[in-house]
């Protein structure tokens, strides 16, 4: 039961880490119909400038935790949306009433290019950072001496997901941005006829996207202590596949299927066999598209004859 | 998706290519240049490296930053003016019919032409062992693109896992072979069932699937073999492979040094290239096997609904197509060469691991087919040669070869989204056959 | 020869959710004539015909098929391709759906899938080129010619589908059906977006199917002058429900239709059709 337990927790934050990815697969989708094939990748650049940010700041000799934490976040935010920004300028922005194959390998070559372009500028060796959030809680202790805990560390990645969300969530449903969102995700045309700059809006919509990817790179550095080159391919499978799962198109779907995939990830690692974990997390993708291809809050789709 | 908003904002390219003057230019490649300072600042600013206790070190690079900011700048100049020199992006799809036309007339010679050429290629270049191998693997990736090319370019039907079928055919062949000792020519076929096998196992969980779902659990489906084939250890040896995987004979005719060779066999000396140049002939082979093959099912029933299938899907099942068989069939059929090329490729390497199969070989064949133009077989062929032998213009920067190849990709999508050869030919005509331009020529919802 | 419909419908109903699109709908199309279903825009005329075709499975209800042999064929039982294949029952869509990428001869081979798979051995003695095969083909081919001859498209047949002017594409659509060879052809629109001139061919087309090849035509159309220069039976559906049905001079005069149409209830109508007359 504490075992149990404690693989909830640690499935929960794992899970929202994933959710953090997701809501940028799931707006790009709404609003361009593609997948953002490179977004696992801005994940991954999201953790590496995090990572350097944070080098530097503990280098110009700053103490103070929170402070470092806050900048970092904010510089992992901005550099990468504007890799989000860049990255949609040059891969799909000219692509984008092209034929339908085009945009989404103009994604794949994108990806490659962030996977290698880190590789060469920071090196293919896993990039590690000693623990900066410690101590925690013992929630139960059990009678074999397993105890369940809660570290700060969780509690932190579990609030900053929960808060990113809500300002989100007002920022898609009340303000003026969010409308021109909504409305080129109903219909381009008609929202550039009233007056919505369409390629603004979609610019936006991945310099968000890409921002919140960066929050799930720092969370990501934070939790596990380190980065790679290679982690946004993997991640990124799984985070579309979190996306898919909550129903394309739905933000709140994006963190529920994050949590289920994280939940899922986690236990078939406790109770079954870690090497296959990722095989259970593909299947579940499979199984998911084939049996609910709207997800679990998607708008049912209606084939038209 | 509109003609309205590509109109605007081909008037605005228009506009601006017309009256950008020296100042308007300047400035773009300046904030180009703002822009690249923020992107490149801390990823190639900073660099880090984990040190020998674990710790993080770090030291500065300004100035690669200040060369790569100046290179943007410099870049974003030139292309102005390029596209100031050139017109309006958007003009070179403006191609006069007369020149497609005699383009397609250089087709119809460039085919036969390169076949020929193909032929002779180890009678020219059979002192040079490296242009042989470069040979045999563009002509690997011909047929891999041939294969994937009646999966994506004739049904329409995106494929981002076809590797799966390449390892598949590539494992069925070594472990046959290295287990039971069978012969390439018996495991040959096997390794091709075995694979068509696995086409219809993925094809019938995915009919119902579109477009960009499709693709994702293609690639899902491509990841899921390569994990297990590096997790099943028992039976694949993990991550280590397999090895000592024997090499082709010809029918029985061992080709190396032994007395029952075939160099004693025919009385003359031994020499390695035999077997390079065997296997060029073999790959070449299947690889016109299986254009023979395509060229043949496309003006068959099947291949006429694999096309009607990418065109229309509603329109099929109203016309009494049975949707399901014509889309596994499709599946099966390109997978099936993508198991004949997985069992050469296992022939030829002697020795196969997981290494070889990952997602970037499948997106590598996709490239192959969307740059040669989905459905023609020229096009696929001159794109393989095009993408396999400009990578292997940066063997020697090997860490820099990926980099070059997405960017590469990125670029020939903006450039030609519809390929090398864009346009389709009929596979029935009453008095002459006219090639269909690729703006209607659909590429199919799934 | 049997005498009984070559289509009846009975008591469909089709719901979406908590809408009723069509409710207890039965009429019945006669062998050899054509029945028109007509109705004003939302009348469930398009659902109709996707349950008879097998687009979508009714929610209750029987559709019959009477071939000529006297075999009955229960159409809410088969599913999308099968109808098509084995109850013979052909369609065209309100928004034409052709291989826009492949030219007209080539659609009207993918037609004959069928008949061509059968002859090609399912492609393995295709593959070899057998004579058998290459016989069947050149009879497709054939068949194929002679509905280009018959729309006035032989020139155009090596001309790509999404070439073709619109009313070519209507017409192009109705042959590529009917190389199927079907017992029943049903058509959603086929006058939609034509002019006065395409018009006129096209109820030739339709008159010519149905007394050369005696085939059995249901339409759907919007068009009053095609309906009731060719119809033999109309239908008339409003709000998922009949509200009349008989020969084009009956449903002409009846108040409910006309009602329907104009938006009015029936009393208005009548005192509109006796200040007329």
């Amino acid at each position: 039961m504490d075992y149990f337990a404690q693989q909830l927790i640690n499935g929960l934050v794992l899970g929202s880490i994933y959710g953090l990815i997701a809501i940028g697969y799931t707006m790009v989708y709404g609003i361009v119909g593609m997948i953002n094939f490179a977004h696992g990748d801005i994940f991954m650049i999201g953790g590496f400038i995090a990572l350097i940010s944070f080098l530097l700041l503990v280098s110009l000799g700053l103490t103070a935790i929170p402070l470092i934490l806050l900048v970092v976040l904010l510089v992992a935010m901005a550099v990468t949306a504007l890799y989000g920004w860049t990255v949609e300028r040059i891969a799909y922005r000219p692509l984008r009433h092209s034929f339908r194959l085009a945009p989404m390998l103009s994604a794949i070559g994108m990806s490659f290019v962030l996977t290698n372009y880190s590789q060469v500028a920071q090196g293919a060796r896993v990039k590690p950072v000693p623990p900066i959030i410690t101590g925690g809680y013992t929630l139960h202790e059990g009678p074999e001496g397993f105890a369940v805990q809660l570290s700060n560390m969780q509690i932190m990645v579990v609030l900053v997901t929960i808060v990113l969300l809500a300002m989100f969530t007002w920022l898609v449903s009340r303000t003026r941005l969010g409308r021109d969102m909504r409305a080129c995700e109903q219909d381009q045309t008609m929202a550039a006829l009233l007056g919505v700059d369409v390629d603004r809006t979609i610019s936006m919509t991945f310099v968000i996207g890409a921002a919140l990817a960066a929050v799930a790179g720092m969370m990501y550095l934070l939790y596990y202590g380190q980065v790679d080159f290679f982690m946004g391919f993997v991640a990124g499978i799984k985070a579309f596949t979190a996306a898919v799962l909550g129903g394309i198109g739905s933000l709140p779907g994006a963190v529920l299927g994050g949590l289920a995939i994280g939940l899922i990830e986690t236990f078939w690692s406790a109770y079954f066999s870690v090497e296959y974990k990722d095989v259970a997390a593909f299947s579940i993708l499979i199984i998911v598209l084939i049996f609910m291809p709207t997800g679990l809050l998607g708008r049912p789709e209606v084939e038209k004859v | 998706m509109t003609a309205l908003t590509t109109e605007t904002t081909s008037t605005e390219t228009t506009q601006v290519s017309h009256t950008a003057g020296i100042p308007f230019i300047l400035k773009k490649a300046f904030l180009g240049a703002c822009v690249a300072l923020v992107l490149f600042l801390l990823m190639i600013g900073i660099r880090t490296e984990a040190g020998p206790d674990g710790q993080l070190t770090w030291w500065t690079r300004f100035g690669d930053l200040a060369s790569i900011v100046g290179l943007v700048f410099g870049g974003s100049i030139v292309i102005e003016l390029l596209r100031q020199w050139i017109g309006p992006t958007g003009a070179e799809k403006l191609v006069p019919a007369s020149v497609q036309r005699s383009m397609s007339l250089l087709g119809r010679f460039l085919g036969p032409a390169l076949l020929v050429f193909t032929l002779l290629v180890p009678v020219i270049f059979y002192n040079q062992r490296y242009i042989l191998d470069l040979a045999i693997l563009v002509l690997t990736y011909v047929m891999l693109g041939w294969g994937l090319n009646v999966v994506v370019g004739l049904a329409g039907l995106l494929d981002l896992g076809y590797v799966a079928f390449y390892a598949v055919g590539a494992y069925a062949y070594a472990l046959l072979a290295t287990n039971f000792g069978w012969s390439f020519w018996v495991c040959l076929p096997l390794a091709g069932m075995l694979a068509a096998l696995w086409g219809v196992m993925l094809g019938f969980p995915v009919l119902r699937l579109r477009g960009d779902y499709l693709a994702i659990v293609t690639l899902a489906f491509g990841e899921i073999i390569r994990l297990v084939i590096l997790n099943w250890q028992d039976l694949t040896g993990g991550p280590n492979g397999v090895s000592g995987i024997p090499r082709p004979t010809l029918f029985g005719i061992p080709l190396d040094n032994s007395d029952d060779g075939l160099a004693a066999k025919l009385g003359i000396e031994y020499s390695p290239t035999h077997r390079i140049v065997f296997l060029f002939y073999l790959i070449l082979a299947l690889a016109l096997l299986t254009n023979w093959v395509t060229i043949r099912l496309r003006r068959l029933p099947i291949g006429r609904a694999w096309e009607a299938l990418r065109e229309d899907e509603v329109a099929c099942r109203a016309l009494g197509i049975n949707t399901t068989t014509t889309k596994l069939t499709a599946f099966a059929t390109g997978a099936m060469f993508g198991g004949f090329a997985g069992a050469f490729f296992a022939t030829r390497q002697g020795f196969i691991s997981p290494e070889s199969f990952t997602f970037q070989e499948s997106a590598l064949v996709l490239a192959i087919v969307v740059l040669g133009g989905m459905g023609s077989q020229l096009g696929v062929a001159l794109a393989a040669l095009t993408m396999i032998g400009g990578f292997e213009l940066f063997r020697g920067l090997e860490t820099y070869r990926m980099l070059v190849f997405g960017m590469a990709m990125v670029l020939i999508m903006i450039w030609r989204p519809r390929g090398i050869i864009g346009h389709r030919a009929p596979t029935v005509y009453l008095t002459k056959a006219q090639a269909i331009s690729s703006d209607l020529v659909k590429e199919g919802h799934g | 020869m049997s005498g009984e419909p070559i289509l009846s419908v009975d008591r469909l109903t089709m719901r979406f959710g908590g809408i009723v699109a069509v409710q207890d709908l039965s009429f019945s199309a006669e062998r050899s004539q054509i029945t028109a279903l007509i109705g004003p825009n939302g009348a469930g005329k398009t659902t109709v015909f996707n349950c008879i075709t097998g687009f979508y499975k009714p929610t209750g209800g029987a559709i019959r098929l009477n071939h000529d042999d006297g075999k009955q064929i229960a159409l809410e039982r088969l599913n999308d391709f099968r109808i098509a294949k084995q109850a013979k029952v052909a369609r065209t869509f309100q928004n034409i759906r052709l291989f826009p990428g492949m030219t007209a001869l080539e659609n009207l081979m993918v037609a004959q899938h069928n008949t061509l798979m059968r002859a090609s051995g399912f492609t393995f003695l295709g593959l070899v080129g057998v004579p058998t095969y290459r016989d069947a083909e050149k009879r497709a081919i054939a068949l194929a010619t002679d509905w280009l001859k018959r729309i006035n498209l032989f020139d155009r047949a090596d001309d790509a589908a999404g070439n073709l002017a619109y009313g070519d594409q209507r017409r192009l659509e109705i042959a590529r059906a009917m190389c199927t060879e079907p017992v029943l052809l049903c058509l959603d629109e086929p006058a939609a977006g034509l002019n006065a001139r395409e018009s006129a061919s096209l109820s030739e087309l339709l008159l010519s199917i149905r007394h050369e090849l005696g085939t059995s035509i249901l339409l759907i159309e919007h068009d009053m002058s095609v309906v009731m220069e060719i119809s033999d039976h109309i239908v008339v559906m409003d709000h998922g429900l009949k509200i009349a049905q008989g020969t084009p001079r009956q449903v002409r005069d009846d108040p409910k239709v006309i009602a329907a149409y104009l938006g009015a209830d029936e009393e208005e109508a009548k005192a509109v059709m006796e200040s007329e007359s």
